[in-house]
């Protein structure tokens, strides 16, 4: 849910990043987090078990720059991916502004990549969104390894709509910022329509 | 989407810092801030210092989510307050409507004074969010102009 405060003149917008478990969505927010200007961001927070998986999520705000006199500001989280979490991945899309989904490239992973969209389109239905209707982005993450599927068939069996399709590798930020920017954008072009 | 976002003006704006204030003085504490359900800062007031009120604002939510996730697993609605008492410093959490009202105190005040303030700071904090709520269900349609004249250059920009 956006926050528009025309006292502070500022935008808040929420983004969420979803997939199964170990597709990388931390790898994405560490990245993120480690180069941008300190001026942009603020902590990074993870809610994560002694083995770093996110237990409930991870949080970092982000600031983008101005839009016609408003800062505009991203709150970015991730869900925990592991399937048992499902009641936190449920509350952490309350309020959602858009939405990233992380696919995790390697073929034995195809599996939990279907699971985990379609969990995404019931804990979304669950808050009363729709995936068909909300700023929504499709990465291919993992894209360094040996065992992955090619790009054309992952976008085959998991895209939904005309999102946009983005390949990645997040342990070295490729892909990363583009990802971020598509959900952006249409979180922004959103509110021009609201 | 199901929430209409919230749209704050000055004049609201300025209501709510100045009932976080006298709340603040009325009991003793340190910090008060308002913070929607999903984490966003509304407001805050007081010596705030070097404290992070972002990732606090955003902890409260999800303290405030998963206790109410809780509470609905045993037939709750939802608890409606929630206190974290430490050796020196201590949270108060109370919901109210869609928005939470975070006070951060040591052991210059006390639960007791904290909770008794806030249920009065509360009614008040109601009354300027029904106007928020009212405000933009009478603006609809003749105050979006703003965003409406967003360009895709304006959105580009800010990716440069
Ligand atoms: N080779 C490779 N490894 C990656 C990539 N992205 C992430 N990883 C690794 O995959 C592992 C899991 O990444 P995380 O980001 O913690 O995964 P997650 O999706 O947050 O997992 P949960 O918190 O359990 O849901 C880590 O060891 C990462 O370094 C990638 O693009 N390529
Ligand atoms: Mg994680």
């Amino acid at each position: 849910m956006t926050f528009i405060n025309y006292a502070s003149r500022e935008i808040n917008c929420k983004i969420v990043y979803y997939g199964p478990g170990l597709c990388g969505k931390t790898t994405n927010l560490q990245y993120i987090y480690d180069t941008t200007a300190p001026t942009a961001k603020g902590k990074l927070i993870s809610l994560a078990t002694e083995t770093d998986r996110t237990l409930f999520f991870d949080f970092m705000p982000l600031e983008l720059g101005t839009v016609r006199g408003f800062k505009t500001r991203f709150h970015l989280y991730t869900v925990p991916g592991q399937v048992f979490y499902d009641a936190s991945r449920k509350l952490i899309l309350k309020g959602v502004d858009g939405v990233v989904f992380v696919a995790d490239s390697q073929e034995e992973r195809m599996d939990a990549n279907i699971e985990s969209l379609y969990n995404l389109e019931e804990n979304l239905s669950a808050n009363g969104y729709d995936l068909l209707k909300i700023p929504y982005v499709l990465q291919l993450n993992k894209r360094d390894l040996s065992n992955i599927i090619p790009p054309d068939e992952m976008v085959a069996e998991l895209r939904r709509k005309d999102e946009p399709v983005h390949e990645a590798v997040a342990s070295t930020g490729t892909g990363v910022f583009d990802t971020l920017k598509s959900v952006a954008k249409q979180v922004l072009t959103e509110l021009r329509k609201s | 989407m199901t929430d209409a976002p919230i749209i704050m003006h000055e004049e609201q704006f300025q209501q709510l810092r100045h009932i976080l204030n006298k709340l603040r003085l009325d009991s003793f504490s340190r910090v008060v801030f308002l913070v929607d359900k999903n984490g966003q800062q509304i407001a805050a007031q007081g010596d705030i210092g070097d404290l992070d009120t972002t990732s606090l604002a955003s902890l409260a939510a999800g303290n405030v989510a998963a206790t109410g996730g809780m509470a609905r697993l045993i037939g709750e609605k939802e608890f409606p307050t929630l206190s974290h008492e430490g050796e020196r410093e201590s949270i108060h959490i109370c919901i109210i409507g869609r928005v939470l009202l975070v006070v951060v105190f040591d052991d210059r005040s006390s639960l007791g004074l904290i909770k008794l303030r806030v249920k009065q700071a509360s009614r008040d904090l109601s009354a300027v969010f029904d106007e928020i709520a009212r405000l933009a269900e009478q603006r609809k349609g003749s105050e979006e102009s703003l965003f409406a004249e967003i360009t895709d250059d304006d959105i580009d920009s800010l990716f440069n």
